[in-house]
């Protein structure tokens, strides 16, 4: 498992969590946080990767009423959105030019 | 500086960088504007630029710069690629050191396709034809009997005296000789100087190599860089003409600013291309021309550059690139899957 959950949230609901990504950094963690921050049910969404040398990001959630790790799951599968649509238009894209530089 | 300006430019004034924060968060400007992928894939768009075999620039335009960075950041250290790993080393009298030699070996860029290889289960693990390509380097130097007498030069008076990338022999495991040829996963290029020999001095090493990515090791990245840079605008505000114009041409780079008649038979300045402008704001150095530029970038134009080692072409490592990114996505997701089935 490379996902966990810190503890320290219970008493408050599900609303509020900060998960642990296991081996990811600003990669995952900034790209992500720039998608999820900007759903309207995200209070706070924050990232920070706590120590250097350890492969570890905490990413944090609170919002207004959903649950965290919903939104966590929503962020997750929209950034994925993001990357089939970028391959799609890159290919299409990179198709065209190819057709039109050897011709 | 309006509303819509202080959302999508980033203004570069003479002793300040204005405006390079992002809006699009709650509290921002755009606030009101939540995600939504329609209006991602409303405003997104490529174009590509230059293409070849080893380098290419395209232009990845409304997208944020978390996202921009990400695959710049997968394909510098997370897109893999072959190297060698590890150097049996039989004999190595040269003045290299055992040590020098085998990470000097270690960078060599190999032509084979990473996506064809499995990673090695384990470090120690024993070789197999899906992890492991395997070299042989086995060299000699001697005396030149036929040198002329009165030779100066290495190249007369030695054999072999330069070892090149050309000397490295492939050696398939198991059945790799029926999928690949030698061309296939040899070197990128043949005449990459590797050591220099003296007579007497002698190599004999078995090279293996292996898959890796670039978070391990840099000889894993698959590209000599991959970087963005923002597109540059350059708006002048007021006629600028004669020597004021060439001056003004001077303080850009090569091709930026153009020169027309006004009619009059004097020069006036105009943008021609701001594109490629170094944007090192030189202008502002001039009290009379100052006034007369206004300098910004483009927040959500990126101008990608990709240089590749050699092994993939570039629009091939993007694409793996954005293969990696979307593949943590599913993983994570996964397990937040598996998590819940087991509550």
């Amino acid at each position: 498992m490379r996902l966990a959950e810190l503890a320290g949230d219970e008493a408050f609901g599900e609303k509020s969590r900060t998960f642990v990504f296991q081996d990811e950094g600003h990669t995952l963690g900034n790209a992500l946080r720039c998608i999820i921050v900007r759903y309207p049910e995200v209070m706070f969404c924050g990232y920070t990767v706590p120590h250097p040398a350890e492969a570890k990001m905490h990413f944090r959630i609170q919002t207004n009423g959903p649950r965290a790790v919903d939104i966590l799951r929503r962020g997750l599968e929209d950034l994925a959105k993001v990357c089939d649509h970028t391959t799609t238009v890159f290919q299409e894209k990179m198709t065209a030019f190819k057709a039109t530089s050897t011709s | 500086m309006n509303l819509e300006e202080s959302k999508s430019r980033i203004i570069l004034n003479e002793y300040v960088v204005a405006n390079t924060n992002a809006t699009d968060y709650p509290g921002g400007f755009s606030c009101e504007e939540p995600w939504s992928h329609k209006k991602f894939q409303k405003n997104f768009r490529i174009e590509i630029v230059r293409y070849n075999k080893t380098e290419m620039e395209f232009d990845l335009i409304g997208v944020h710069a978390a996202i921009a960075n990400a695959f710049r950041r997968v394909i510098l250290s997370e897109v893999p690629s072959m190297a060698i790993e590890k150097v049996k080393i039989f004999n190595n009298t040269t003045l290299l050191q055992d040590e020098v030699l085998a990470h000097r070996l270690g960078l060599i860029p190999l032509k084979a396709d990473p996506r064809l290889f499995e990673y090695k289960a384990e470090a120690d693990a024993e070789p197999t034809e899906q992890d492991t390509l395997e070299f042989e380097l086995k060299i000699k130097c001697t005396w030149n009997g036929n040198a002329p007498k009165d030779a100066t030069h290495p190249d007369d008076l030695y054999r072999n005296h330069n070892v090149y990338t050309k000397h490295l022999k492939w050696i398939p495991i198991g059945g790799q000789a029926d999928i690949y040829n030698a061309e296939q996963v040899g070197p990128v290029f043949e005449d990459i100087l590797l050591n220099k020999l003296r007579p007497g001095h002698e190599l004999d090493l078995r090279l293996l190599a292996v898959k890796g990515i670039g978070k391990d090791h840099a000889k894993f990245s698959p590209v000599a860089t991959a970087s963005y840079r923002l597109l540059p605008e350059i708006t002048l505000t007021k006629d600028v003409e004669g020597e004021l114009a060439e001056r003004l041409q001077s303080c850009f780079s090569p091709g930026v600013i153009g020169l027309e008649d006004n009619g009059h038979g004097k020069k006036r300045a105009k943008v021609k291309d701001a594109r490629y402008d170094s944007c090192s704001r030189n202008v502002f150095r001039y009290e009379d021309l100052k006034d007369s530029v206004k300098m910004a970038r483009v927040k959500d134009h990126y101008i990608f550059s990709v240089e590749s080692v050699g092994a993939l072409p570039p629009d091939v490592l993007f694409v793996e690139a954005i293969k990696v990114l979307k593949k943590k996505c599913m993983t994570f997701l996964e397990e937040l899957n598996e998590a819940a089935a087991e509550k």
